[in-house]
């Protein structure tokens, strides 16, 4: 495998993506509307005095709940990136020509992943880093200390959100094989938010706190998820399955 | 350039291919003719590594089939035009083609060159920064050709080169891959245009999930009928077939209504026999042409009887 290769495929995707003004809007757009629209949200809290615990309680319990949307984002983002890469190269009928070149299933299956998750990772991390500046800049009067960075806002943005993300590129790979317009492929891929909106349910109403050491937990599943998801996408993009069964 | 043996390829329980052997030469343009569905682009694909074989031995550029580590050189020395241009429309001519020269590993000067160079070729050099969207079907088609010379490759998989084109569109690729015959490169054609076939291939084979046939047009046209010389006289008859018969034995003559219909090997050198032959024998001559059966008549004839080898 070489990653020279996968990165010519990755930098070209990109490239094509930077154009599409849809997929560039949602890439700046939500990471940014989250990053301020949540801090907003705890302002009017604090403004209002809290729920029934005080804010000293309230305050980090909601907030980590809110944090978890970093993990759905991540998954959310790179499924558009991930459907154009696959099925739009389907519609153009461009694979063909680019399986006849000296890149191996691999590369090519690496360079689409890599084009729809470095994106989407750095929209994520710079849309967290304001969301971490405001919730520190809104909470520290009312707590007295910055309830960020966190260990479990970095579990969240190196090890959750990246998981995540590679968890929605496969699924998205899978889903395009089948899939004959980019639209469909996005519906589709909708169905992977389940766990994730199950998750953070069960963050808001405490029924999982998602604290340092659940959050590790959910990362240790997601990453055996992540590695079932690979071993099948890497089946499906085979060149004979693209040429001969793809839809 | 290409050597085949029994190459066969099944998808389940249908076979595609049925143990198709062949040869291609160095500099050889080769034609695939074959009605729809007759497995010829299964064929190309396999030939170009881009599909496993199911069984047979094959070499193609040098590189064996079945081995990934060939394949991958082997993907690096051959050019594929599919049916289907297959370009990204957002992008200008330049970025697809160079994006193609990179994915070949090519150095930063080798390829503006040849992008410039075919760009040039195609005539497209002035429209070279405009996305592709705004192009018209035979500019694409060209820069799709142009995409497959890109990293200067030493054999050709062309599939189709000219579905949907306009005449205009054809006449241009025609005369491109008229401009890669002289360059000497290998072109493996899938056609269905058997007069384009006609006109440009060294050699053409007939496929139908079986090879039917391979050999040169002509070896084709007049190999089952042979080559015919029709005499059209005043008035026929079976002495002046006689006559004919006697000066070029061991040679096929029949009188069909006022004309004489002779078998000939070399029409140069024995229609002036003929002539000679009917004339001494007090025949009138009003015209004598030559009967050619077309490619197509052959192919028709071929591909309908159900592959029975010439």
């Amino acid at each position: 495998m070489r990653l020279s290769q996968a990165w010519i495929i990755a930098r070209h995707d990109m490239g094509i993506i930077r154009k599409k003004q849809g997929i560039m809007a949602g890439l700046i757009a939500l990471p940014l509307g989250v990053g301020i629209g949540f801090p907003l949200l705890v302002w009017y809290i604090v403004g209002q005095g809290g729920g029934t615990g005080g804010l000293e309680s309230y305050l980090p319990y909601l907030v980590n709940a809110f944090s978890f949307w970093w993990v759905i984002g991540a998954a959310m983002l790179p499924i558009a990136i991930a459907a154009y890469g696959i099925v739009g190269e389907k519609i153009e009928k461009s694979l063909e020509p680019l399986l006849s070149t000296p890149s191996t299933d691999g590369e090519i299956l690496l360079g689409k992943v890599l084009a729809a998750f470095l994106p989407t990772i750095v929209a994520i991390w710079a849309g967290s880093a304001v969301y971490q500046v405001l919730i520190d800049v809104t909470t520290r009067g009312p707590l007295g200390y910055l309830l960020f960075p966190s260990w479990g806002m970095a579990v969240i943005l190196f090890a959750l959100a990246p998981l995540s993300c590679l968890y929605a590129i496969e699924f998205s790979v899978i889903v395009s094989s089948r899939a004959t317009d980019a639209r469909s492929a996005q519906q589709y891929g909708g169905i992977i938010f389940i766990p994730m909106i199950f998750i953070y349910v069960a963050g808001e109403i405490g029924f999982i706190p998602l604290d340092t050491t659940n959050l590790l937990y959910i990362s240790a599943g997601m990453t055996v998820l992540v590695l079932a998801l690979f071993y099948a996408s890497e089946r499906i993009f085979h060149r004979e399955e693209i040429l001969t069964r793809w839809k | 350039m290409i050597h085949a043996d029994k190459l066969t390829k099944q998808f389940g329980s249908v076979t595609a291919v049925d143990g198709v052997s062949l040869d291609i030469a160095d500099g050889e343009v080769f034609g695939f003719l074959g009605p729809n569905g007759a497995g010829k682009t299964t064929m190309m694909r396999m030939l170009a590594s881009l599909i496993s074989k199911t069984s047979g031995t094959a070499e193609v550029a040098g590189c064996e089939l079945g081995k990934e580590a060939d394949e991958l050189k082997l993907r690096g020395r051959i050019g594929v035009l599919p049916e289907n241009v297959g370009l990204y429309e957002s992008s200008s001519a330049y970025e697809n083609l160079e994006y193609f020269g990179r994915l070949h590993r090519m150095d930063d000067l080798t390829l503006r060159k040849n992008i410039e160079r075919l760009l040039r070729m195609m005539d497209l050099w002035e429209k070279k920064d405009l996305p592709l969207g705004t192009f018209s079907k035979g500019m694409k088609q060209k820069v799709s050709l142009a995409r497959t010379l890109v990293h200067d490759p030493i054999l050709l998989f062309l599939d189709e080169p000219k579905a949907n084109l306009d005449p205009e569109a054809a006449k241009m690729v025609r005369d491109v891959i008229r401009g890669f015959k002289k360059e000497k490169r290998t072109i493996f054609l899938n056609t269905h245009h058997l007069e384009e076939a006609q006109r440009i291939c060294d050699r053409v084979g007939i496929l139908r999930t079986r090879l039917i046939t391979t050999g040169s047009v002509d070896a084709l046209r007049f190999g089952r009928s042979g080559k015919k010389t029709v005499v059209r006289l005043e008035r026929a008859s079976e002495e002046l077939a006689n006559a004919v018969r006697a000066r070029l034995e061991p040679r096929k003559v029949v009188v069909s209504g006022d004309e004489l219909v002779v078998d000939v090997v070399d029409p140069d050198r024995e229609n002036p026999e003929i002539a000679n032959a009917v004339m001494a024998a007090g025949g009138r001559i009003l015209q004598i042409s030559q009967l050619s059966p077309s490619l197509e008549d052959v192919y028709l004839k071929l591909v309908h009887e159900g592959g029975a080898p010439a």
